[in-house]
């Protein structure tokens, strides 16, 4: 669990990020999204004590960063950032294994953790280990990045636009990885962001921020439904809200018992999928199905209800 | 690249038989030698002046790199910062005074010999090591050094592992660079009795003997190009491995 508790950081006696406080469960993604000057990243650079709070305190798991000396503090919290800052004269795998050398892990067992990353992120070991990052293509190279953050099992990974240079197939590809990975890991992470999309798709809880202020702290659909102020409603989308909404629940939701024509949806298919599916294709439900077996159907009528918030 | 390759060999292939048996070429330097007069220098064998005056250049530069790299690491931590401007100009003067000028001023504190040399080479060598030291650790890329800051390196393990490691590419440039020149300019420490390649053309240029001057320009010139070859032959390589190509 991660405790921000009214941190406040001055530049010239303006705040940047003024008395923010939130708390992060273990476990969890949590996505600041805000624009830029909003002071998101500075938030996150205090975590890792990157920048220092003028004020306030942050506690991992109850202990104050402050009473934690930087570096060791840094050993323990993944950091990926944007142009991921890969070293250029370390193969793949020094890269990677950075922070286990620097923590004094064997030799042998910095090697088994590095082909265990490449490895749950697709990149074959044999194929990668000894290549230079300019090598690699800027999807792989991020990779790299964000395995390299995890490579010493960090109570906390934080993200800095970690997919912000990638284009937009890779990124969705990049933000899938990250959900399984995490999803198997359990890892906590804290990822900053300008893009809501990508915030209500990967956080389990958003938060936003503008001005150095914490507008609203929830989970995407409380998000959407209700924001906090007219800044936030703006950010989610205004007229897009609806089918914001709908991305963020799967079919199986709302499957009802019926017969319906056509071609069955996976049952992890987002509401928003089928709405577009329906439409595209004039029909009023869809069948859904999980691994083959048909577990009934979804009508428009229903998402529609969903969409109202209902 | 064979080209080059075929040229490289046939180069260092001249140069050591210049130096181990120069008496192989007496054909092509007897032209302008001066009537009955000798035609290879044999007051001291070329090579033990190949030797002492490589062994010069070699320290004075390895002292400018050792001076020049320090300053201008110190000059780049945020504690040194104020001193950038003050050790740009000691190294500016360095390069500004000229080395027979240094070497006259040298003479009467140092005697005569190799003492005086060294200091001027030194001197003159500092410059473009310094300047390009102060460039390859200004230059690095910063998402690199947020990384490697956030990952939790220490300053002193970011300087090893990452800042100099990536500089070195251009450091070696700026290496390159006094090497060469001191090469050159080391020949005139035999105007105060340094034993150099030098002592070869003073004698020359003494005695009317073309040869000699002659002898004594070649090899200093095929040292230089071959040094300077090997060099950035070097930097290439490793400038590949960094990432940040060398300049030419």
């Amino acid at each position: 669990m991660i405790e921000i508790d009214q941190v406040s950081r001055h530049y010239d006696g303006i705040a940047v990020v003024d008395s923010v406080s939130m708390s992060v469960d273990t476990g969890t993604i949590t996505a600041i999204v805000g624009t830029s000057g909003s002071g998101k990243t500075t938030l996150l650079r205090m975590i890792n004590r990157l920048v220092d709070p003028t004020a306030g305190e942050i506690r991992i798991n109850g202990e104050a960063t402050s009473s934690v000396p930087k570096t060791v503090l840094r050993r323990r919290i993944g950091y990926a950032i944007q142009s991921h800052g890969l070293f250029p004269h370390y193969t793949v795998a020094q890269n990677i294994g950075t922070v286990p050398a620097l923590l004094g892990w064997s030799k042998s067992h910095i090697r088994e953790r590095v082909d265990e990353l490449l490895q749950l992120f697709s990149m074959e070991p044999a194929h990668f280990r000894d290549r230079y990052p300019a090598e690699l293509s800027g999807g792989q190279q991020q990779r790299v990045g964000v395995a390299r953050a995890l490579a010493s099992r960090p109570d906390l990974l934080l993200m800095d636009e970690p997919f912000g240079a990638l284009d937009p197939i890779i990124r969705a590809r990049a933000q899938e990885d990250l959900r399984r990975i995490q999803r198997k890991l359990g890892s906590t992470i804290l990822l900053v962001t300008h893009d809501m999309e990508e915030a209500i798709q990967l956080g389990d809880q958003v938060a936003v921020m503008h001005e150095g202020r914490l507008l609203q702290h929830g989970s995407p659909a409380r998000i959407i439904r209700q924001p906090a102020t007219e800044f936030v409603a703006d950010m989610v989308g205004g007229v897009e809200r609806p089918l914001r909404l709908l991305s963020l629940y799967p079919v199986s939701d709302l499957v009802e018992p019926g017969m319906a024509d056509g071609e069955a949806l996976e049952a992890n298919t987002s509401l928003r999928d089928a709405l577009s599916i329906c439409l595209w294709t004039g029909r009023d439900s869809v069948p859904v199905a999980r691994e083959g077996v048909l577990l009934g159907r979804v009508t428009v009528d229903a998402i529609k209800a969903r969409a109202r918030g209902q | 690249m064979r080209v080059a390759a075929v040229l490289r060999s046939t180069l260092a292939i001249v140069l050591l038989v210049l130096v181990m048996k120069p008496h192989w070429f007496a054909w092509a330097f007897a032209p302008f030698a001066p009537e009955g007069g000798p035609v290879i220098y044999e007051r001291a064998t070329l090579w033990s002046l190949a030797v002492s005056h490589l062994a010069l250049v070699v320290l004075a530069s390895a002292a400018a790199t050792l001076v020049a790299v320090t300053m201008a690491i110190l000059v780049t931590r945020p504690a040194g910062r104020a001193f950038l401007p003050l050790s740009r100009t000691i190294t500016n003067m360095g390069q500004t005074f000229p080395p027979v000028a240094v070497l006259a001023l040298a003479v009467p504190a140092l005697g005569f010999g190799a003492g005086p040399t060294l200091v001027a080479l030194f001197l003159y060598g500092l410059l473009p090591i310094f300047e390009n030291a102060i460039t390859g650790l200004t230059t690095l890329p910063s998402a690199t050094m947020e990384a490697a800051r956030g990952i939790g390196m220490s300053r002193w393990q970011r300087l090893l592992r990452v800042e100099l490691p990536l500089a070195f590419p251009i450091i070696l440039t700026g290496i390159r660079l006094s090497v060469v020149i001191a090469l050159g300019t080391a020949t005139i420490g035999s105007t105060v009795a340094a034993s150099t390649l030098g002592e070869v053309i003073i004698a020359g240029l003494l005695t009317n003997n073309t040869a000699f001057v002659l002898q004594g320009g070649l090899l200093v010139g095929l040292f230089a190009v071959l040094i300077y070859d090997s060099l950035l032959q070097l930097e290439q390589y490793l400038g590949r491995q960094t990432g940040r190509p060398a300049a030419g």
